[in-house]
């Protein structure tokens, strides 16, 4: 379903990615490890259509991704080192734009997604006020509300208590079994039920 | 198919370099003949103008510098253009190479007019509407050199400053009817407009050789510093290694 | 259901509203910045009612342009840097819509209060009360021209450093016909004579902006999210 086929990045002078290839497809796990600064951010934005790579290409069933970006993006639920949230609303509110912008979501799905993270407690105050562990859950509803059926996740289980890291396993196997795709990068293996591909960054 | 060819040899640095390194000279040198065949034209052999007797010869600097300014400008951002549609390093370089040339044309365009304005209104600067839209143009220019030294990524740099110079050539006729027209709804009597005098043959082949050893001029510069921007940019390449030894 | 391009930027505009009243004394900040430029003047130039009636277009855009300013850090910026613009750049919808949503929001909550606050600075200038509409309208379509263009140098300026500055710097020269046309409009506005003709200059720079400028905000933001 996603091909990554000889990408070349250079950040500066540095040779970040290096004809780095993979396949995934659907139902699998890939797991991007490697040190600090060994480009598994950067390959993830590449992946996304964030950033460009010189060399190589990125395809999307079939097609490169660079042709029809908007469906691609359609198709892809993107969570980064900040959980993309407004201090001023309220995690509701959050969602509800959020998700609005890509596709009709109602007060239930939101719902039934912060409850199954874990932050339907303190849906109602202002993400200001939440701890960096709770922003999280409450952007890992706004990845479940996307029903995407690829999801890019950069260090997903950053500032998640044990519980947490759990939580976030358990959602990847579910996307899994729903014949969804996930590349993850991690800093320690992530347990994950299902097909998993790992791929180390920064060797060679 | 011969076509494609060139615009894969305009598109790779080396030979870009290489055209650069043989031409250089020869711009250099054709300048060099012309600005002198056009200053004796124009300083010596030229009847004094009947209105502003010698002051008038300070066209012969200021109107072709200033209509450079104006073209190299023009040139910066079609390269840029190029540089962001077919996302060539090499333009982005040329871009790169032009900025500061032009600007320095344009201060040699305004220093000339203030001093051409000293004889003619009195005063250094009167607000002259094509004097003033000069000085935007050196802010256009300043800005976009602004813009490249405030993003670290050079990357970014490239392709931020390119949409800028796009933006900037589009603008640049509206400011310049704006300005014209701002000047027209002050008309004060002693604004005298900085244009050029009628012209007998006499006064202007000199003036149109000029504008020829000028642009020939702004070739050899860019060329020369295309150069060396690429050297920088591709410092790792081989094909610099191979040039440098 | 997908959202359509239209209803994503209505979104994105309902947010931005909501979070400016969210935080209203950050909306009255501009408008404070604009009286009290307003007021400078008089005190740097005379307090003689028919000198400063000569000044007061120059006084009320130049006003109007530096209160604009200081508004179009914040337009990109906040959303910069808490990633909502990137998921903005990857929702599958137009960019250039979204950008222009914000824009218009932007306006909205800083231009167009400014142009309807205007009359209170332009009386203190001297500035007769029969003048007020053309001064009102003048600045509003000025203002939202300004918004505009302002918004390519917001987008170009994401990844800069020293970026406030660097924005002023850049968008200056490009407001250069917006502030010529706009203290006309005014000028002729003050002086009791017909303003239409730069008032239809402003609007095509206004039409201009508004077809140009959010394709040109959204490259910038694109390059600026990398």
């Amino acid at each position: 379903m996603l091909r990554v086929a000889g990408l070349h990045l250079w950040r500066g002078d540095r040779h970040v990615l290096r004809g780095v290839s993979f396949e995934g497809t659907a139902g699998q796990c890939v797991l991007l490890t490697g040190r600090n600064g060994a480009g598994k951010t950067s390959l993830i934005r590449v992946i996304a259509g964030l950033l460009d790579a010189e060399e190589g290409e990125v395809s999307w069933r079939g097609a490169p991704v660079r042709r029809r970006v908007h469906d691609f993006h359609a198709e892809l639920a993107y969570l980064g080192h900040e959980p993309p949230l407004k201090g001023d609303l309220t995690s509701r509110e959050n969602l509800r734009f959020s998700v609005g912008i890509r596709r009709q979501v109602s007060g239930e799905e939101i719902d039934a997604a912060l409850s199954r993270t874990g932050a339907h407690g303190f849906a109602d105050r202002p993400v200001r006020t939440l701890s960096a562990g709770q922003r999280r859950r409450v952007a890992l509803a706004g990845v479940l509300l996307a029903n995407a059926v690829l999801w890019l996740l950069d260090e997903p289980t950053t500032n998640l208590d044990s519980d947490g890291q759990q939580l976030v396993a358990e959602l990847i196997g579910e996307q899994l079994a729903r014949q969804g795709l996930v590349v993850a990068a991690v800093h320690h293996a992530l347990e994950v039920a299902g097909p998993v591909l790992k791929l180390e960054l920064g060797t060679a | 198919m011969a076509t494609w060819t060139w615009f894969h040899r305009l598109a790779s640095p080396p030979h870009v370099y290489a055209f650069a390194q043989r031409w250089t000279r020869w711009f250099g040198g054709f300048a060099a003949v012309a600005m002198i065949v056009a200053l004796v034209g124009g300083l010596v052999l030229a009847p004094p103008d009947y209105q502003q007797k010698d002051a008038f010869r300070m066209v012969y600097v200021h109107a072709p510098t200033a209509w450079l300014s104006l073209m190299i400008y023009t040139t910066m951002a079609v390269a840029a253009a190029v540089a962001l549609i077919w996302r060539m390093k090499v333009a982005h370089a040329a871009a790169a190479a032009c900025a500061p040339v032009g600007a320095w044309f344009t201060v040699v365009a305004l220093g000339t007019g203030m001093l051409w304005g000293k004889p003619m209104w009195g005063a250094y600067w009167v607000w002259d509407p094509r004097l003033t839209s000069e000085l935007i143009l050196l802010f256009l220019y300043l800005g976009y050199m602004g813009l490249r030294a405030g993003i670290e990524d050079p990357s970014k740099a490239d392709r931020a400053s390119a949409v800028l110079a796009v933006v900037g050539v589009v603008n640049v006729p509206i400011i310049k009817y704006s300005v014209e027209w701002w000047n027209s709804l002050h008309q004060t009597p002693t604004v005298m407009q900085l244009g050029k005098p009628k012209m007998d043959f006499d006064m202007l082949w000199p003036l149109l050789l000029m504008f020829l050893a000028f642009a020939l001029y702004f070739i050899a510069v860019l060329l020369t510093r295309l150069r060396a921007e690429l050297l920088r940019r591709e410092r790792n390449a081989s094909w610099v290694r191979e040039v440098v030894t | 259901m997908r959202t359509s391009a239209i209803n994503a930027a209505r979104l994105v505009a309902l947010r931005d509203l909501r979070l400016a009243f969210r935080k209203p004394s950050q909306l009255v900040q501009p408008l404070m910045f604009f009286i009290i430029v307003a007021t400078l003047f008089p005190l740097t130039l005379t307090p003689e009612m028919s000198r400063l009636r000569d000044a007061a277009p120059g006084v009320l855009w130049i006003g109007a342009l530096l209160s604009s300013l200081l508004a179009l850090e914040f337009l990109f910026r906040e959303d910069a840097v808490d990633g909502t613009l990137e998921q903005f750049a990857l929702s599958g919808q137009s960019l250039t819509w979204m950008l222009f949503a914000k824009t218009c929001t932007h306006w909205l909550l800083t231009g167009a209060p400014l142009a309807l606050a205007a009359p209170v600075a332009a009386a203190a200038l001297g500035v007769p009360a029969d003048a007020m509409w053309g001064v009102v309208a003048s600045l509003a379509l000025g203002s939202f021209a300004m918004s505009l263009v302002g918004a390519i140098g917001a987008g170009l300026t994401l990844g800069a450093r020293r970026g406030g500055v660097l924005l002023s710097l850049l968008t200056l020269p490009l407001t250069v016909p917006i502030l010529i046309f706009g203290a006309d409009a005014t000028e002729l506005a003050i002086s009791g004579a017909d303003f239409s003709a730069p008032m239809y200059l402003l609007g095509a720079i206004a039409v201009l902006g508004v077809t140009l400028a959010p394709l040109a905000a959204a490259a910038a933001v694109r390059i600026g999210l990398e």
